[in-house]
């Protein structure tokens, strides 16, 4: 009773409510939609869209930009458009209508393997290239998969980090991302091998996940510390795990007692590598990683490659890259970042 | 039991009516629970109390939900929600982040200040909509709840505050203990103090009870229903500020998905702690208790050997059974009271 006289007025609000949310989106798609849009019909200019995870990611941030610097240098209209979350199918859309806009490549760190082959497929059979980078999807839904550096070079410069800081024995833990992500478990599956194989006085006694949430992550790493009172080392194969590890760690007892090692940005770790709470981490440079994406997918548009095994192109200041097998370019071996070079480093 | 009390309590002593009121409330079953879990974890691994770094996180951990579940009360008591609270948080997070990228030497109490300013904003706008032209809250403030949040990622867009943004001192306050208890929750818990007494005391206070119980009745009543309704969405604007201050003090660092499904557990935090749904009862205590229940499972659970995964599973099952007992308890209540009053008709 009392509903029905309200109806009116909560469904013009809901209208309301609708239409600014509406308005919303557009003005934040029209940036990057007017960019591609005018590239688009151009016909001159290659246009590279950039999709990463999630908007919001220092890492995707820096490697979008190192695709804008090399979109730039080959005279390019650049774009970049995302979720705000990370979920298997947020994706989605962004590539819908990246395709719908006829954009001559795409590059996109995949969510998920399988749920955005559709979406992919369909932009590929519309005629734009898909370049995936620091994530892959299933091989069949992509033309080329940019490679920061093997799983293997990742795990064991991990492995080999905590191994030096502890003196290669004792408990360690894994503090990683979510517990389905693709990357994450492919590397600590690798760690876990490295570790039985080379390192047998360290003990792994605990993976936990912090989907890539500071408040997660900050509470699983206190429950690592609780949880284990022997633990000497924490690995962190995620930039979001690390920094929040890292806080928590910087203000607690275990504070020098306890290594962090992992996977890390710079200007994230800056502080706590500073005030010693983390030693040496390591990572790819991103920046290298979205440069050499860009090139690939220009190489990719001007048909100088297809992604055959042994096809050879050009990605300007990094130099000369081969193709390798499955259609994958891998840019080199992680980097490590300490108190003597971080200060170089500004991502 | 006796019918004769329901109908005539004053027969008890005062003491004898405090007493049964506290050990018949439903705040001493769920801090029972508290207790017990902390007691468990504790058995089981003895640093989860009894070690520094165990005894500022059991305290510090739930400050910043304790403020969101203080705020949300008050909303949910007058028949109302706000969902709008993770991202109010979000967004001070951000703005907090930004004033001191600007002014690394700006005074923490005006920092402070700022939080409280931009949440009270945010929530008048929620209370505008809800108050003065009587849409649902639960459809204004879902509303708000994703605008808000595309405004702090058109602002954000891929920037990070981070640790090194935030100058030593406030960083440093995210740890501060006082006479071992965190500074944050000491701030959490004078807030609850003036809220919890104003609710139990004030006039105000108790109109927020009576618009929830009945919000036509209220207004009939002469109540001005707006004019509350308003203020307590206000009020959970501005501690969700506040809990937005205290989340870049705590991580040092904020980013456009801060915040993001805290509003749930604020609602869930309000439920748990034993206030109705549908407003009219329960008390702030209670919702801070559920606060510190919420916060403290997640910590206690993988201590006693419950993945990650079964996590959500026993908070749903918590919440489940705070509203089942809630209906429980309200029929058997109903039931006693028409029993009393036949009982009392007879004897009439």
């Amino acid at each position: 009773m009392k509903i029905r006289s309200k109806r009116y007025a909560a469904g013009a609000v809901l209208a309301l409510v609708a239409s600014l949310g509406l308005a919303g989106c557009g003005s934040d798609d029209s940036s990057t939609a007017g960019d591609s849009g005018g590239g688009g019909g151009g016909g001159d200019a290659t246009t590279v869209t950039f999709l990463p995870k999630a908007l919001g990611n220092p890492y995707f941030d820096t490697s979008d930009a190192g695709g804008k610097k090399a979109v730039d240098e080959f005279g390019g209209t650049y774009a970049e458009v995302g979720p705000d979350t990370i979920g298997p199918d947020t994706q989605v859309s962004f590539i819908d209508t990246a395709a719908q806009q006829g954009v001559n490549a795409l590059v996109v760190s995949g969510n998920d393997p399988q749920a955005l082959c559709d979406s992919l497929n369909a932009a590929r059979d519309a005629g734009t290239k898909v370049v995936t980078f620091d994530s892959d999807v299933d091989p069949t839904c992509r033309d080329l998969f940019i490679n920061q550096a093997t799983a293997e070079g990742i795990a064991k410069v991990e492995v080999d980090m905590i191994a030096e800081q502890i003196g290669d024995s004792g408990e360690v833990a894994i503090l990683s991302a979510a517990a389905n992500a693709t990357n994450q478990n492919a590397w600590i599956k690798i760690m876990e091998q490295e570790l039985a194989d080379n390192h047998p006085d360290i003990k792994l006694v605990d993976t936990v996940y912090g989907d890539d949430d500071d408040q997660t992550s900050f509470d699983k790493t206190a429950a690592l510390l609780s949880d284990h009172p022997n633990l000497k080392g924490i690995i962190s194969p995620t930039t979001v795990g690390i920094a929040a590890a890292a806080r928590y760690l910087s203000t607690s007892d275990a504070k020098g007692k306890v290594a962090l090692t992992g996977l890390g940005t710079p200007n994230q770790m800056r502080d706590y590598v500073e005030d010693g709470t983390v030693t040496e981490f390591a990572l790819w440079n991103p920046g290298d990683l979205g440069y050499l994406a860009a090139y690939a997918a220009k190489a990719l548009v001007d048909g100088d490659i297809t992604g055959a095994e042994g096809d050879k192109f050009t990605a300007g200041e990094l130099g000369d890259f081969e193709v390798g097998a499955d259609a994958t370019v891998l840019l080199g071996e992680p980097y490590r970042f300490n108190k003597d070079n971080i200060a170089d480093f500004d991502f | 039991m006796s019918t004769d009390l329901l109908v005539e309590p004053s027969r008890q002593s005062a003491g004898q009516r405090a007493l049964t009121t506290f050990l018949r409330s439903r705040e001493l079953s769920i801090a029972i629970v508290l207790v017990l879990i902390v007691i468990a974890a504790t058995l089981k691994r003895h640093t989860f109390v009894f070690s520094h770094d165990g005894w500022r996180d059991t305290l510090l951990t739930p400050s910043i939900l304790l403020l969101l579940a203080v705020g949300q009360m008050v909303v949910i008591v007058t028949r109302n929600v706000d969902l709008s609270v993770g991202s109010v948080l979000g967004i001070t997070a951000y703005a907090t982040g930004k004033i001191f990228i600007a002014n690394p030497d700006t005074p923490v109490v005006l920092v402070f200040a700022a939080g409280l300013l931009i949440g009270a904003v945010l929530g008048a706008m929620n209370g505008f909509l809800v108050a003065f032209f009587r849409v649902p809250a639960l459809v204004v403030t879902l509303g708000t709840m994703y605008a808000f949040r595309g405004y702090l990622t058109h602002q954000a867009g891929s920037k990070r505050i981070v640790a090194g943004d935030i100058p030593a001192n406030f960083e440093k306050l995210g740890t501060q203990q006082l006479l071992t208890v965190p500074v944050l929750t000491l701030i959490g818990l004078a807030v609850l103090a003036v809220v919890g007494y104003y609710l139990h005391t004030a006039r105000g206070g108790r109109e927020l009870y009576a618009i929830g119980s009945d919000p036509d009745a209220a207004h009939l009543y002469g109540l001005n229903v707006g004019r509350r309704v308003f203020g307590a969405f206000v009020l959970s604007g501005a501690l969700a500020g506040l809990a937005g201050v205290f989340s870049v003090a705590r991580y040092a660092t904020a980013f456009a998905g801060t915040g993001r499904d805290l509003e749930l557990q604020a609602v869930a935090a309000v439920v748990i702690g034993g206030v109705a749904i549908f407003g009219g009862s329960g008390t702030v205590w209670g919702a801070a208790i559920g606060a510190f229940l919420l916060v403290t499972i997640n910590r206690a659970l993988p201590i006693l050997g419950i993945s990650d995964f079964w996590q959500g599973a026993v908070v749903g099952g918590l919440i489940i059974g705070a509203i089942v007992l809630d209906r429980v308890l309200s029929l058997r209540r109903a039931h006693q009271l028409i029993e009393a009053r036949d009982v009392t008709e007879e004897e009439g």
